[in-house]
């Protein structure tokens, strides 16, 4: 068979064509895990369908019900977006980790979510923030919370001819913000050991009254920890909440041992991190309610 | 394996060239347009040897297909200079000898000129991370950012 390049610019084209399609096709966005595995050779795709040409499907629209974040665009693009800086700097700072400024200017969040790493950094980030994954396929277009995307390491639960046209993340209410932040062994260019991402909603007196926990690199997904979401909500996060949210994130890892971190170190820094990245996302949410910029 | 034709800017000429559906764009500019200067280092994104810039963004051509790159326009190392004058920062490099082997030098001077054009008074700490994906196994670092922050003084006019 001769391998083929697609690149539909309708969603009808892209989805005849992967519903179509003999052998195994793979989907292109970025390309910053699809082209290392092509050349390693651990992936031998029969066809590449690049999404890139799909009508909005790079770039990001602010609407008043919120933010839709096209499914290729780039990590640079993101990260230059101040109004979703301003709502959901967690993401923000999530996507803009993922590997270098060259990186960057290709690597996608619908990329990142659909290679399916354990560790894919944005991943408890859009969890966290409530994001809906758009999937379109051959019966039209579902709306999938992105926690139930990734089904296990390099697997998803898209069906065969589907693939993310987009992400839509809600207004964020008054007073809410998210944090992520993950464990390396450097200070860039490196893969999460654990990452953790938290998103709050306080009321006015700064009570949390509504809270996303979700954990990276600890389990063979990314993990919604609604333990530790209850742990601090109606707290004002005081040593009693986090101490509850920290051993919740901890009940709840499944971690592999490896020289990067053994599955202790890995269980402890999930704590850690999830009491750090609610901490920051608290100040974060108090920051807005005062008016500041963070 | 039927080659797929690419229509695209490459140093502000229209360039047009034969590839195969899985090459990379690296391969392209150099087996292809014989742009030789773009250097494959590890081929996976990590050393950044092969940096270019694609309609503005700095990306590693190792992680592009060839044929992503129609309609595009492409800067590459070649297009840095302006005919025989060396631009800023490949003259700074020179004067601080930020360069030993070389290899990496063609994608340091691109990404180095792509954070410049972006961010024209980076901190040196900005610089640093603009260059993590930039990898230099002989010079070392220090005068490579020393080159970056003279270039940058000197193209916002300040004598360093």
């Amino acid at each position: 068979m001769s391998l083929s390049y697609a690149s539909p610019t309708t969603v009808n084209e892209a989805v005849a064509l992967l519903t179509g399609a003999t052998g195994l096709t793979k989907i292109l966005s970025g390309g910053t895990d699809l082209l290392v595995q092509l050349r390693s050779g651990r992936v031998k795709p029969d066809i590449i369908m690049d999404t890139k040409k799909i009508p909005g499907i790079l770039g990001i629209i602010e609407t008043e019900a919120g933010f839709v974040i096209g499914a290729a665009t780039p990590g640079a693009v993101i990260g230059e977006h101040a109004g979703l800086a301003a709502a959901y700097p967690g993401i923000v700072e999530a996507a803009n980790l993922i590997g270098s400024t060259q990186v960057q200017g290709r690597a996608s969040l619908a990329g990142n979510l659909c290679n399916a790493s354990p560790a894919a950094d944005s991943v408890p980030a859009m969890i966290t923030a409530g994001a809906i994954a758009i999937v379109v396929g051959p019966n039209g277009q579902r709306a999938v919370p992105v926690e139930q995307i990734v089904i296990g390491p390099g697997r998803t639960s898209l069906a065969r001819g589907e693939f993310i046209l987009e992400f839509k993340l809600p207004k964020p209410a008054a007073r809410s913000s998210g944090a992520y932040l993950r464990f390396i062994p450097r200070t860039e260019m490196d893969i999460a050991v654990v990452g953790a991402a938290v998103n709050v909603t306080l009321d006015a007196a700064g009570v949390i009254t509504h809270a996303r926990v979700s954990l990276g690199a600890v389990a063979p997904t990314q993990l919604l920890v609604v333990d530790g979401a209850n742990a601090i909500i109606g707290s004002k996060l005081d040593d009693a909440a986090l101490a509850k949210l920290d051993a919740a994130a901890r009940a709840v890892c499944n971690p592999i041992d490896d020289k990067r971190g053994t599955i202790d170190f890995r269980i402890k820094v999930a704590g850690v991190l999830a009491r750090r990245a609610a901490a920051i996302a608290v100040q974060r949410a108090l920051g807005q309610a005062a008016g500041t910029k963070h | 394996m039927s080659k797929q034709h690419v229509t695209t800017t490459i140093n502000g000429e229209p360039a047009e060239f034969l590839a195969e559906p899985f090459m990379s764009l690296l391969d392209a500019l150099r087996d292809e347009m014989h742009l030789t200067g773009s250097k494959e280092g590890c081929g996976s994104g990590d050393c950044g040897a092969c940096s270019i810039i694609v309609d503005g963004r700095l990306v590693c051509s190792c992680l592009m297909l060839a044929v992503e790159a129609e309609g595009h326009e492409i800067i590459t190392i070649e297009g840095v200079a302006n005919g025989d004058e060396l631009h800023p920062v490949q003259r700074k490099f020179l004067e601080h000898a930020a360069l030993q082997c070389g290899y990496c030098t063609p994608g340091l001077i691109v990404a180095t000129k792509a954070l410049l054009d972006r961010h024209p008074n980076p901190t040196e700490t900005e610089a640093r991370y603009w260059l993590a994906g930039n990898l230099c196994r002989c010079t070392g670092y220090d005068k490579i950012i020393r080159a970056v922050m003279d270039a940058a003084a000197e193209m916002r006019g300040v004598t360093a």
